[in-house]
């Protein structure tokens, strides 16, 4: 295929080279390099990746945020409200942002898979400014926030810099 | 009206009356049947009355509720009321066309949540809120995603609309062709869909298209297909019946793909056929977007059947840095008289646009040039703002639009997609997402000579209801001034400003280059700006959106006017877009400043200059909606005094809905009436022979 870059370096080099381009280095490549698809892996494979990661952290996001309302007895009723807000952000990340993310980079219409990276950020940090005091969610907010970042900066690696 | 005489006894002309001991007996069972026969009369007239009031309930909600598939959502809004001033108009259920619900938004309600009830929106969005973004004026699907035009067409009497959608959820996906056909451009009719991905060459998505009218008449349409394999390939369609006016079904091209990828291009690389437009030869030609590298370029094919091509060498033209180029359109403007051009025009009466919607940055770009026919290339009239790095559409959020020629009307008319600013949790709540601009007509800048006028066309002037004029009002420096026009959610407003001449001689120059986005809002005060009005605004203004001018004037005394909208206050919710767009506006010496707004719900489309630049954005208050909303003129320079006359229009609603076979109002009337029609005889011939049958009876035994 005549649109590869010539792998001089091997691919460690291009999961490095990528991450750098990412404003979370540290996560972007503990993201990839845990995922042992990630070896022979294209730049497009590398996004896609990152959406697995996001997937997974959101769903797990969701999966707590189940569990802290099914306390309900427990809750006030501030944090159940913030919770059940953070449910509806997390299923709009998971039933509408991945799809969204996944079939753009499969057919090459990369601004909806950038559309939908940067609302999966928006969302996480929507979720964590609903709590008025202390949030349960606050970290994997945070890493669900700085993986759609990752993502979307990939993406528009994609987008501007390579034919893949 | 039941005839309450058969309760009387009747006079018996035999004389034989009731006498003796017969009479005594027989007395009671006559009053017994006669009360019966009146209950009989009585509850048959009740039946009759409470029959009515149902038939005329059903009449009211008929049009929503007759054939149609279940509403799958609570929150997808019926009418807007006469709170709003506006008629009953409303966007009724899809009628014949089962959709099955909204997958992304009815799934959710089966997720367990324990012990909370009922509303589950994202803070800080109730339905309220998110019912009235709907716009009323605007096409938009009844539900679901929505993204670029495709193949715009005028046929046989009526404009057709094809559109990217996504039947399945609100967001992009799944893409397929949606169809709406409308006599004006403003009321429209929802059809069925026109293609989906049955094909191995469009499975991955019915991509965007145009349409080429031959001169028989008949229609061809080029589109994208994203194939099994995710390649962008061209495909071939065409009605499958001219003589409907409607053009509900349509064919591929059994031998699609008729392009494919030529070598040297990505496979994904290669989309958004232009309309065809005829060379000197006889052929027909068309451009397609690709890229090289970060070079966006688009290439030319030559066709006589639309089946078999020619490339040709070279490009239509290249940018380099500007990266891959989406939707195309090349088209022919007048120089000299205020008419579209049919594509194929060519002359020197005439300049060739080429317009560019760039996926790096997401806007439509367009630049003034030459075609040369000979090698199938263009020249831009002035490099330095060519396509793709100078003048834009709009500086808001319009993207990958498309141009087509309007021979109803001799003119160009635009189409552009309007995307959401707010967050896919909420397009998930509304079950939708998207709206295109009011069409506009594009005309040749004759004055500038570099730019393009955008209008919408005029028959959105249909939809004036009363307007309120306000003249030559003074806006002093830093003031602002409330205009009462009722009800702010769907407004036309026409308005020239006028700057104190000695102001701007002596305001004081500034070396900081101004821009919109820089500028820091209508907050920011400069000498000579920022004034204009307020839109979608409440009372105490917490959530405001200016729409305005700013005259910046630079260390040498040049002054030079930019045209902003400011979304940064425009509501308080926190996950909505709130950026400032805009962009310097040509403003030539016997000019003044002038504008026109369209506000629409959720949409507001500002035009400067008469349609020299324009700004389209997505505004999501929280307050500032419904009977809330309203309208300020306002002045935040500090060393001018602003004169300003306004007319402002509210806007009626259009009819955006599904067509169905009984779109006669009158049938409407007719059928609810037909119950009390045919209830009445009935009841009362029913009471008057029961009542009879009885009273005879009860004669003959006494």
């Amino acid at each position: 295929n005549a649109f590869r870059p010539i792998l001089l370096l091997g691919n460690q080099n291009l999961i490095e080279r990528t991450c750098k381009q990412t404003p979370f280095y540290d996560l972007c490549i503990w993201s990839l390099k845990s995922n042992p698809e990630s070896r022979d892996a294209s730049v497009k494979k590398l996004a896609r990746i990152m959406v697995d990661s996001l997937k997974t952290k959101a769903t797990e996001t969701l999966d707590l945020i189940d569990e802290l309302l099914q306390d309900g007895l427990a809750l006030d009723p501030e944090m159940q409200k913030a919770l059940t807000s953070c449910a509806e952000r997390y299923n709009a990340i998971i039933r509408g942002d991945v799809p969204e993310i996944n079939e753009a980079l499969k057919t090459g219409d990369y601004k909806f898979a950038a559309k939908g990276a940067n609302d999966a950020a928006i969302e996480a940090n929507s979720c964590e400014i609903e709590f008025p005091t202390k949030s349960p969610l606050t970290d994997m907010n945070k890493v669900v926030h700085d993986v759609s970042v990752v993502t979307a900066s990939i993406v528009k690696i994609i987008q501007t810099k390579f034919s893949f | 009206m039941v005839d309450t005489k058969p309760l009387l006894p009747a006079s018996n002309s035999t004389g034989s009356y009731l006498t003796g001991s017969g009479v005594n007996s027989l007395k009671p069972i006559k009053v017994y049947l006669t009360i019966f026969c009146g209950l009989l009369a009585v509850g048959l007239f009740a039946a009759l009355l409470i029959g009515n009031y149902w038939s005329d309930n059903a009449r009211i909600h008929g049009s929503l509720a007759s054939s149609t598939s279940k509403r799958t959502h609570p929150l997808r809004p019926v009418s807007r009321g006469p709170a709003q001033g506006v008629s009953e108009k409303t966007s009724g259920i899809w009628a014949g066309v089962s959709r099955g619900p909204a997958q992304g938004v009815s799934e959710k309600t089966n997720r367990v949540r324990a012990g909370v009830p009922g509303n589950i929106l994202p803070e800080p969005w109730n339905s309220t809120m998110l019912e009235w973004q709907r716009t009323a004026f605007h096409f938009q699907p009844e539900k679901n995603w929505m993204n670029d035009v495709t193949g715009p067409l005028f046929y046989n009497g009526w404009y057709h609309f094809f559109y990217q959608y996504n039947p399945n959820g609100a967001v992009w996906g799944d893409i397929v062709w949606g169809h709406a056909v409308s006599k004006d451009l403003i009321n429209w009719f929802h059809l069925p869909l026109a293609m989906v991905a049955d094909q191995w060459y469009d499975k991955n998505g019915v991509w965007t298209g145009s349409a080429t009218i031959l001169p028989d008449g008949k229609i061809v349409m080029l589109y994208t297909g994203s194939t099994t394999e995710a390649v962008q390939v061209q495909n071939l369609a065409f009605p499958a019946n001219h003589s409907d006016p409607f053009l509900i079904d349509w064919v591929k091209y059994h031998g699609n793909p008729v392009l494919v990828p030529p070598p040297g291009i990505y496979k994904k690389d290669f989309r958004d056929p232009t309309t065809a437009w005829l060379t000197s030869e006889g052929k027909w030609r068309i451009t397609i977007g690709s890229k090289r590298d970060k070079t966006g370029i688009s290439l030319v094919y030559d066709t006589k059947d639309f089946i078999n091509y020619e490339m040709l060498e070279g490009e239509l033209h290249a940018v380099s840095g500007t990266g891959m180029w989406e939707c195309v359109d090349f088209f022919p403007v007048s120089k000299t008289e205020e008419k579209g051009l049919d594509t194929s025009i060519n002359g020197p009466e005439v300049k060739h646009v080429v317009k560019v919607s760039l996926d790096d940055d997401r806007h439509d770009y367009y630049a003034l040039g030459t075609y040369h026919e000979k090698n199938g290339s263009w020249i831009p009239d002035l490099p330095e703002i060519d396509v793709g790095i100078g003048i834009r559409y709009d500086y808001g959020i319009l993207y990958a639009s498309k141009t087509f020629y309007d021979q109803n009307k001799n003119r160009r008319v635009l189409w552009g997609w309007i995307g959401e600013g707010d967050s896919e949790a909420a397009d998930m709540e509304k079950g939708w997402a998207s709206l295109q601009s009011i069409p506009r007509t594009i005309l040749f800048d004759n004055k500038t000579g570099t730019n393009l006028l955008q209008w919408p066309v005029e028959e959105i002037e249909s939809l004036r209801l009363n307007g309120t004029e306000f003249e030559k009002v003074e806006v002093k420096a830093g003031s602002v001034v409330p205009l009462d026009v009722g009800p702010g959610s769907q407004l036309d407003i026409i308005a020239e400003f006028e700057i104190d001449k000695e102001a701007l001689k002596k305001a004081t120059g500034s070396n900081i280059t101004f821009s919109c986005q820089t500028g820091r809002g209508a907050a920011k005060s400069g000498a000579l700006g920022p004034f204009g009005i307020l839109v979608l605004a409440d009372e105490s203004l917490s959530e405001q959106t200016p729409v305005y001018f700013y005259i910046a004037k630079d260390s040498d005394g040049d002054l030079k006017t930019f045209f902003c909208t400011d979304l940064s206050r425009s509501s308080k919710a926190p996950d909505v877009d709130k950026q400032i767009f805009g962009s310097y506006v040509p403003v030539l010496k016997d000019e003044n400043l002038s504008l026109r707004v369209l506000v629409d719900h959720s949409i507001v489309e500002s035009f400067a200059q008469g349609g020299r630049t324009v700004i389209t954005s997505r505004i999501y208050p929280t307050e500032a909606i419904n009977g809330a909303s309203k309208v300020f003129l306002f002045n935040n320079a500090t060393e001018t005094c602003v004169t300003a006359s306004v007319k402002i229009w509210q806007m009626d609603s259009a009819f955006i809905r599904p067509y169905s076979d009984d779109d006669d109002k009158d049938d409407d009337d007719r059928k609810s009436s037909a119950p009390c029609l045919l209830l009445c005889p009935i009841n009362y011939i029913v009471s008057c022979v029961t009542c009879l049958y009885f009273i005879c009876h009860v004669s003959k035994f006494s």
